[in-house]
């Protein structure tokens, strides 16, 4: 009796893994090894030997890296702004108007990331269609392109998506009659969002500062089309170290690994002040 | 209960889609009654206390609270509150400030907040539950933080849209009780919404009987139980035999082929109308000396009495006895002229 118990859930447990092991080769072979490859590259000199060379020369970026966190984290922070009160709008329409406005968030992310963000630079140049229609007017026209807004808006444009998306399905999962109790109990619409809806959306705000905050931090392409020469963010200059003139991968990596760090300690920063929130001590 | 009125609906009307939800709903509501709203779903009981409540407006008709008309006012201003069907509890909140809610968006003292928070826990048997998590809670347990927060703002009026539709029996029938005692203790208005007729007659000062957006009779438990104004209302508050007849004169009754004498009068000559039997009012006797006979088809066992089916004159009656009887046996059924209701034939619909 206990003997073919036991063959039993022996064999359910192969089971169990044996699906798995796709994943585990896909993970091993194309995430742990590629990460191990970029802590090899990052520690060692072009001929192979260790050095920590590379991350002290990664520290003369250091500024590159922190204005690149300073545009990320307020176009992520526009964001959260722009993205909540439409999530909220949506989540609180039905059928067909929800769909409808789900499918026009969505809409852009169906065209190539890269002709979007060229769109936006005959826009915002010096000569381009919005200066031209603020000429047309009288007016004197503004330099936008290659600016810091620029490139700020170029990130809010491409990634706010991935923060409305997440930001609805949280509030979608926020009862009608969790609402209506609130305002059974006395409050007000502002009341009804700040002690009702926020703290109930809160999962959504944290993973979609995440989508947000971490491709913003590392895009090049943005910066390069929006930014110009001037505005160089830590994605450019690793960039440069793989395919531009100044080829060192060993740098590259090292700058990478220490954005990676840099990535992770802010993530959980956010991880806890989350779950401080949750436990109601910062509201 | 008082005899002042507190609530009035006045030719209420609720439309939606062009489907007629409320047809017309004219109702007073006593101060510090217990008044229930029955009716199967879809019988618009619903649809009015979230009209009372302000989370629905009507198409047509007036609300009045206290003699001042409150259409439009939503419901963070109108001194009435709402346990919810599934409780709607916040689950971002403990125990203790799911209950304080209402007492923090009023910014009131926090000292005050604590006292009364405490008292509404003491009341709802929940004392020392202040902090834990509403899904560390039971199903009852999470209906009593409802309870205690809805009542904590001290309203005039408390709405309960079915609230002990998810309990089990056993707790059903404790709440009941509980329900009951809270009603009475702090005197206010409960409006209580199901469609258990069990319930309705256990709890209720008065219960109004709704069907298809109409209210069809408002009365005391005993009155709609022993009166009912209609068949629907006697099939629907308890089980009874509704049997086609003939009145053919005042008291004087005719149905399963025989004459009986009723209490019954103010009907046409020779009027068709519904006589109304309770199963429990049937009176087993002799199949050869008794007014109506058939044969017995089926007999349940339902614990307190026995549930028999008797095939007689093209009906199955119903009885409801504490003595059992043989299937396929040959009996007798009489009834009391006093327990014979008769009822006007209802509209064709």
């Amino acid at each position: 009796m206990s003997n073919t118990s036991l063959t039993k859930s022996r064999k359910s447990s192969t089971l169990q893994v044996l699906p798995a092991l796709p994943y585990m080769l896909w993970l091993v072979v194309f995430i742990a090894v590629p990460l191990g490859l970029v802590l090899f590259f990052a520690l060692t000199d072009s001929s192979g030997s260790f050095t920590l060379d590379n991350i002290v020369q990664a520290g003369e970026h250091m500024q590159v890296l922190l204005r690149s966190i300073k545009l990320a984290a307020i176009a992520t922070f526009l964001c959260v702004v722009l993205a909540y009160p439409l999530a909220y709008i949506i989540s609180r329409r039905n059928g067909f108007r929800r769909r409808t406005l789900l499918m026009l968030v969505m809409l852009p992310m169906w065209m190539n990331f890269l002709l979007r963000t060229y769109a936006w630079m005959t826009l915002l140049e010096n000569n381009g269609i919005i200066n031209r229609f603020i000429m047309f007017l009288g007016l004197e026209p503004v330099h936008m392109i290659n600016t810091q807004g620029a490139v700020i808006l170029g990130m809010i444009y491409n990634y706010i998506p991935f923060m409305i998306l997440p930001l609805y399905t949280t509030m979608a999962k926020i009862g009608n009659d969790v609402i209506e109790a609130a305002q059974d109990l006395g409050a007000n619409s502002w009341k009804i969002v700040t002690k009702v809806v926020f703290p109930l959306s809160l999962p959504g705000v944290s993973s979609g500062i995440t989508m947000v905050f971490v491709p913003a931090v590392s895009t090049f392409i943005i910066s390069k089309m929006l930014g110009g020469g001037t505005n160089q963010l830590i994605g450019d200059i690793i960039d440069l170290q793989f395919l531009g003139n100044t080829y060192n991968p060993n740098l590259g990596s090292a700058i990478s690994l220490v954005l990676m760090v840099v990535v992770l300690l802010c993530m959980s920063i956010m991880g806890n002040m989350d779950d401080e929130t949750m436990g109601g001590r910062i509201l | 209960m008082k005899d002042n009125i507190l609530i009035s609906l006045k030719d209420v009307q609720v439309e939606y889609d062009g489907q007629s939800i409320l047809k017309g709903i004219n109702l007073d509501i006593r101060d510090e009654e217990f008044i229930t709203f029955l009716g199967p779903s879809g019988c618009g009981k619903t649809t009015t206390l979230r009209i009372i409540g302000g989370f629905a407006e009507p198409n047509g008709g007036d609300v009045f609270f206290d003699g001042q008309k409150i259409n439009g006012v939503p419901p963070h201003k109108r001194n009435i509150n709402t346990v919810f069907q599934r409780y709607a509890l916040f689950p971002h909140l403990n125990v203790f400030d799911n209950v304080a809610f209402a007492l923090n968006v009023k910014k009131m003292d926090k000292k005050l907040i604590a006292k009364k928070v405490k008292e509404m826990l003491a009341l709802v048997n929940l004392s020392g539950f202040e902090s834990r998590n509403i899904n560390q809670l039971s199903g009852g347990q999470q209906q009593r933080v409802a309870i205690a927060r809805a009542l904590v703002n001290e309203p005039k009026v408390l709405l309960l849209d079915e609230p002990l539709g998810a309990l089990d029996l056993k707790l059903r029938k404790d709440m009941q009780t509980e329900l009951m005692r809270i009603q009475k203790s702090l005197k206010i208005t409960f409006i209580y919404v199901t469609h258990d007729q069990e319930e309705a007659l256990t709890m209720s000062d008065r219960v109004v009987v709704m069907k298809d957006g109409e209210i069809l009779q408002i009365g005391t438990p005993q009155d709609i139980y022993n009166e009912p104004a209609n068949a629907f209302v006697a099939d629907f508050i308890g089980e009874s035999n509704i049997i086609d007849g003939v009145m053919y004169e005042d008291f004087e009754v005719e149905f399963a082929g025989q004459a009986f004498h009723c209490v019954d009068k103010g009907f046409n000559l020779n009027e068709r109308v519904d006589v109304v039997i309770r199963p429990e009012d049937i009176i087993v006797g002799d199949y050869e000396t008794s007014p109506i006979s058939g044969q017995v088809e089926s007999v349940i066992f339902k614990g307190v009495h026995f549930e028999i089916t008797v095939d007689a004159h093209g009906y199955k009656w119903l009885i409801h006895s504490t003595q059992s009887q043989e299937v396929g046996a040959l009996i007798g059924m009489n009834v009391k002229p006093s327990d014979i209701h008769i009822m006007r034939k209802m509209e064709v619909q």
